[in-house]
């Protein structure tokens, strides 16, 4: 039996428009390293930290997911007992659910997306899941501040004052069920909010700075009838989520499918019922009562009801999804940084970490939170401060590197100056080239003395 | 320990001069600390076992016989110099005689017995409840002490000095237990001169200090050595006893083998010597004393954890599941029950929710439902506990060499514990438990797993319709009949069964309102108004503060209750007692609506002794009056306790009658029907 009768599935994704040009056909987004290890890796040892060890992991592309099932096999050998299932490009979150939804048997499933960089317990949403019966649980946490934090450079500040608004969430009051949810496109719109739900809530709190972390608990028999009956969905967020949420009160979903057993207890009472319930007053007994009709009428459409909770993390707790360049930066920034703990680096006194086998010429610092990864070498006189760099990199005399993020292979000759930016594997940066909130693509040469600034190089 | 040993180990050599003997006398009269006391009563039992070899012993004592049977008591009288000597510490003149009786052997086992048996009476209660586990090892403890007496005449001076130097803080200790053991260890090790022996061992002590590492050291061998010198000298005690015990050369040889150990010894081994014991007759007593001790704890009632006893508190919460931090301001009178930073569990819970392998994850869910207070009220409780069993019970499979009926029932504690962890069971829960594991342990062993497991499910399904869906209705049946038209019913808070009679009652056509009787923080009484009002009854709501008020309108009384006690104590949500009270002042008749099984035989005079605390931020807080917020922080406070009781106890007085699936009796027919159901719980 699965654990806690839970089982999982990592949507690992494929290449993403968002990330161009850091993902390629060989790097996969699934493996954009972030402090010098896949991106992917973060969720994995997560559910590992929470013993959950029997994964399936879905990959758009067959490509990609042999890339990721070697990379998997190779770190996670003995570790983990991961099943890869590769799926045909842009089937969307749902698609690749539909994919695996046949191997699933046990009564709930966490979705997590493999993107995302987190310590929030799984177990917390899972157990908020099982805890209020729901049909659908979505981890929420606090929207990431965006930009660099305050010792910033000017790039960053400007990012700052972007609010960002990832999703807009209602919540009733005591904050435990999902009443609203409304993402990407439709965060600019209206908010539309059903009157019988208002009516049966009393009270919606909406929210702005939330943002679904893209981990969540299905109950099994639910998501396979929508994606049975629903063929038409594309997408987890934008299609099945809101759908379940929409559908609360006036559920479609066969939803008793697995409860019987439980008799009455998971049964939501009525919609008016939903209120006291959602008051932390789910009297059991009369809702046991129910199947014995005996002087409590059945309430009208009892079994029409079903539950969408949220698990809204603590601030104290680090959540990020990277779906983009900025919060490609900004990830790799926190976690070498704020987030420390997630690295699974041991960092110097001097809250950095550089690799015994990287050299350092003279005169050259590395400030904090920074990381050398092995077999890097630098020249004199060069200064990194808040930079990833990555393995066996070779980087000249006189280089400037701030907030940024070099890959592997790198080459960077004398006197050059990188702010902001992201250098992929096996770039070559001639002499005195200089760029500012750029991105390099893999095995893209920069030419002797070009500035750029807030560009995008890739080769065609 | 250490403090008061130094003193009594170096009185052990000096045994022999007279002079010094009183002030290791002396410690007796501290008896009153625990480790004094038993060594006292291991010696006193001790005395009281020899009988035999005593009477022949004493040649001098008056009154041998006597002082046999009840050593404690009778010897004081038997030997009236004894009790005086030891109580009384500046007499030194009796002590010294004592000790010069102490070189002739019989005299000696004599003199060292009484001395602990005249200790004064405080001693000698402490003392008794020890003695039956005591009396067991009394041999040995007799003889060992005799045997250090002896001995030292013939073993070097050197030793004495030894002890004095090196061991004197470590070997004091006990002085007449530990001598033996390392007897069996000289022996083992013969080659090792005692001096040296002792300075290891003195070494040793000082380097570990704990007596656990000591009683590592001691191996395999040096325990059987021990044991066989230990058997040795029960042999030669014995002979002693059967009357020629002076005389007997051979076991006054052995005895000396095992004195010069003993002395030798006791420095070393300040503590080990009663727990390395074991095996040597004089350790015997101490380790006769221990298992009962243990025994003797578990086997006292305790149906509860005292939360204001530290040690127990530390040991739960090593195995607890669930980290919980105790909340800092508890009201002094309710230390004994558990209370807990509200809000601190159920984050810590959940995220470890992949983490607990044992658990059945539906125990977990009601586990996390309890906690968040998801479910609450007996019957809910209960049933949903019943079910996540069930299911456990469903998902079980017995593991390969073991037996279904005790692994299960290993595996329903283990439940338990934790969902006590979550939340204290209530009364009817433990009757419930107790049910089960009754239908578990009775399960025969020719069934078969899926049979056993099957039989348990449909026995759990039958509980629950029994005891609970059926007993309601027969309550309702019962109960509509005391409700006539025109009534004004008033009831407190929310009980289920209460629900469905009004329901009932109104189906049923009579004509009659009800007055709901609420009360901070919980505002229970809303969600019955909700739903009564749903239903078209005409309903009055008020809070509990216009009892008095509302009660002269009221016909009766009808409340519910957490559990009926067999002196007919209503235990029940708080505020209930007070409901009641006011309605008896008012002559307003108050119906219990309870089901039988959570009845329970036990007695209770009040609501302090058990209880449950709730949350005490819920008390501080008003819903809706953010203004009020006199009492935020209090925690910081450390002169402001909040107490926020959960029952509370509606005494017999108060209640007219009582409702139950077994008809409406008065409560003082409540143990008729423990007894009764008792019986019936068995065949169920």
């Amino acid at each position: 039996m699965a654990r806690m009768d839970f089982e999982v599935v990592v949507l690992a994704g494929g290449t993403s428009r968002n990330l161009n040009p850091l993902v390629s056909q060989e790097v996969p987004k699934a493996l954009l390293p972030v402090a010098n290890r896949p991106v992917l890796s973060y969720v994995l040892e997560l559910l590992e930290a929470s013993n959950l060890k029997d994964l399936i992991v879905v990959v758009e592309g067959e490509d990609a997911a042999l890339r990721i099932g070697g990379w998997i096999s190779g770190a996670y050998v003995d570790r983990l007992h991961v099943e890869v299932a590769a799926v045909p490009e842009g089937v969307g979150t749902a698609g690749a659910l539909r994919a695996v939804a046949s191997y699933l048997t046990a009564n709930d499933v966490l979705i997590v997306s493999g993107d995302l960089v987190t310590d929030v317990p799984p177990g917390a949403v899972a157990a908020t899941h099982r805890r209020h019966s729901a049909v659908v649980t979505a981890l929420l946490c606090p929207a990431p501040v965006s930009g660099p934090s305050d010792t910033g450079t000017s790039g960053g500040k400007e990012k700052a004052k972007k609010p960002v608004r990832c999703n807009i969430v209602g919540l009733d009051p005591t904050r435990q069920y999902l009443l609203h949810l409304a993402t990407g496109a439709e965060v600019e719109k209206d908010i539309r909010v059903q009157k019988s739900l208002l009516r049966a809530v009393g009270q919606i709190e909406i929210r702005a700075d939330l943002m679904d972390a893209h981990m969540y608990a299905f109950k099994r028999s639910v998501l396979q009838d929508i994606l049975d009956q629903k063929d038409k969905f594309h997408s987890i967020r934008q299609d099945i989520l809101p759908y379940l949420i929409r559908t609360q009160l006036n559920s479609e979903v066969s939803d008793n499918g697995g409860i019987k057993s439980e008799l009455g207890m998971d049964n939501i009472s009525s919609q008016n019922d939903l209120r006291w319930l959602s008051q932390h007053r789910e009297i059991a007994p009369s809702a046991f009562q129910e199947p014995h009709a005996f002087s409590l009428k059945p309430l009208p459409d009892a079994r029409r009801t079903h539950k969408c909770c949220a698990y809204i993390a603590s601030e104290s707790k680090y959540c990020a999804r990277l779906n983009s360049i900025q919060a490609y930066s900004d990830i790799n920034r926190d976690v070498v940084g704020e987030a420390s703990h997630l690295s699974g680096y041991s960092f110097s006194a001097q809250n950095n970490i550089i690799h015994p086998s990287a050299e350092l010429g003279s005169k050259t610092t590395v400030g904090p939170q920074c990381m050398l990864a092995e077999g890097s070498k630098l020249g004199d006189k060069c200064s990194v401060k808040r930079s990833v760099i990555g393995r066996h990199c070779r980087i000249g005399s006189n280089v400037k590197i701030v907030n940024s993020i070099v890959m592997n292979h790198v080459t960077i000759e004398d006197g050059c100056s990188i702010q902001g930016s992201v250098v992929c594997s096996n770039v070559q940066l001639q002499e005195r080239v200089v760029l500012k909130d750029c991105q390099v693509g893999a095995g893209y040469v920069v030419t002797t003395g070009s500035e750029h600034k807030s560009e995008s190089l890739a080769r065609k | 320990m250490d403090m008061r040993r130094p003193p009594r180990t170096v009185s052990d050599p000096k045994v022999r001069q007279v002079g010094f003997v009183t002030p290791s006398e002396a410690p007796p009269t501290r008896s009153l600390s625990d480790a004094p006391t038993t060594v006292a009563a291991a010696a006193s039992a001790a005395s009281a076992s020899s009988p035999p070899s005593g009477e022949i012993s004493l040649p001098g004592s008056s009154l041998s016989p006597v002082m046999i049977p009840p050593p404690r008591h009778a010897s004081s009288d038997g030997r009236p110099s004894a009790p005086v000597a030891v109580p009384n510490p500046a007499s030194s003149l009796r002590r010294e005689s004592l000790r010069i009786r102490v070189g002739s052997y019989n005299a000696s086992e004599v003199v060292l017995g009484t001395p602990p048996s005249a200790s004064p009476s405080s001693r000698t209660d402490n003392a008794a409840s020890e003695f039956s586990e005591e009396t067991m090892s009394p041999w040995h403890g007799k003889s060992g002490t005799a045997k250090v007496a002896s001995s030292f005449p013939g073993s070097s001076s050197e030793m004495i000095v030894m002890k004095t130097g090196v061991g004197g803080g470590g070997g004091a200790g006990s002085t007449p237990k530990s001598p033996l053991t390392t007897a069996s260890v000289v022996k083992t090790l013969p080659g090792i001169s005692e001096k040296e022996r002792e300075v290891l061992m003195g070494t040793q002590n000082d380097g570990a200090g704990v007596s656990k590492t000591l009683k590592e050291k001691t191996t395999k061998a040096e325990r059987r050595a021990l044991q066989e010198a230990q058997r040795a000298a029960k042999a030669a005690a014995k002979e002693a006893g059967a009357g020629v015990k002076p005389s007997a050369a051979s076991g006054s040889a052995v005895v000396a083998n095992t004195k010069q150990g003993k002395v030798v010894k006791p420095p070393s081994q300040k503590k080990d010597g009663p727990q390395i014991a074991p095996p040597s007759g004089s350790s015997e007593k101490k380790v006769v004393d221990r298992p009962p001790e243990k025994d003797r704890k578990k086997d006292v009632p305790a149906p509860r954890m005292q939360f204001d006893d530290k040690h127990r508190v530390e040991k739960a919460k090593r195995r607890a599941v669930v980290n919980q931090f105790e909340a800092k301001n508890r009201v002094e009178l309710f230390r004994h029950l558990p209370q807990y930073i509200h809000g601190t569990q159920l984050p810590d819970l959940e995220g470890k929710f992949f983490q607990l392998d044992p658990m059945h994850p539906s125990v977990y869910k009601v586990g996390l439902q309890y906690l968040s207070g998801q479910i609450s009220g007996g019957n809910a409780r209960c049933i949903a506990m019943l079910l996540a069993f069930r299911e456990a019970i469903r998902d079980y499979s017995t593991p390969p060499e073991k037996a279904l009926v005790r692994d299960l029932t290993a595996k329903i504690s283990s439940y338990v514990s934790f969902l006590i962890e979550c939340r204290p069971l209530s009364i009817s829960m433990g009757n419930t438990i107790k049910f089960l594991k009754n239908r578990i342990a009775k399960l025969p062993d020719t069934m078969s797993e899926s049979e056993a497991k099957s039989s348990l499910q449909s026995d759990i399904d039958r509980f629950i319709n029994e005891k609970i869906v059926i007993a309601d209705k027969v309550i309702i049946r019962h109960a509509v009949t005391k409700i006539r038209d025109g009534d004004v019913l008033l009831t407190y808070g929310l009980s289920s069964v209460v629900e469905m009679i009004l329901v009932y009652a109104h189906e049923v056509g009579k004509q009659f309102r009800v007055v709901i009787v609420d009360s901070r923080p919980k505002l229970e009484g809303q969600v019955l108004l909700h739903r009564l009002v749903a239903k078209g009854l005409n309903c009055t709501y008020t809070h509990i503060n216009a009892i008095s008020y509302i009660m002269h309108e009221v016909t009766r009384v009808f409340l519910g209750a957490a559990s009926v006690l067999s002196n007919g104590t209503v235990y029940s949500r708080v505020g209930t007692a007070c409901v009641a009270m006011v309605a008896n002042a008012f002559r307003v008749p108050v119906l219990i609506c309870c089901e039988a099984y959570k009845f329970h035989e036990r007695v209770q005079l009040d609501s302090i002794c058990s209880n449950e605390l709730g949350d005490p931020d819920v008390i501080s807080k008003v819903s809706g009056r953010q203004d009020l917020n006199h009492l935020d922080n209090w925690a910081d406070n450390e002169n402001l306790q909040l107490l926020n009781l959960s029952y509370d106890a509606t005494p017999s007085d108060y209640v007219s009658m009582i409702i139950t699936d077994y008809g409406m009796l008065p409560p003082s027919s409540v143990p008729v029907i423990v007894r009764e159901y008792r019986r019936e719980n068995l065949w169920i």
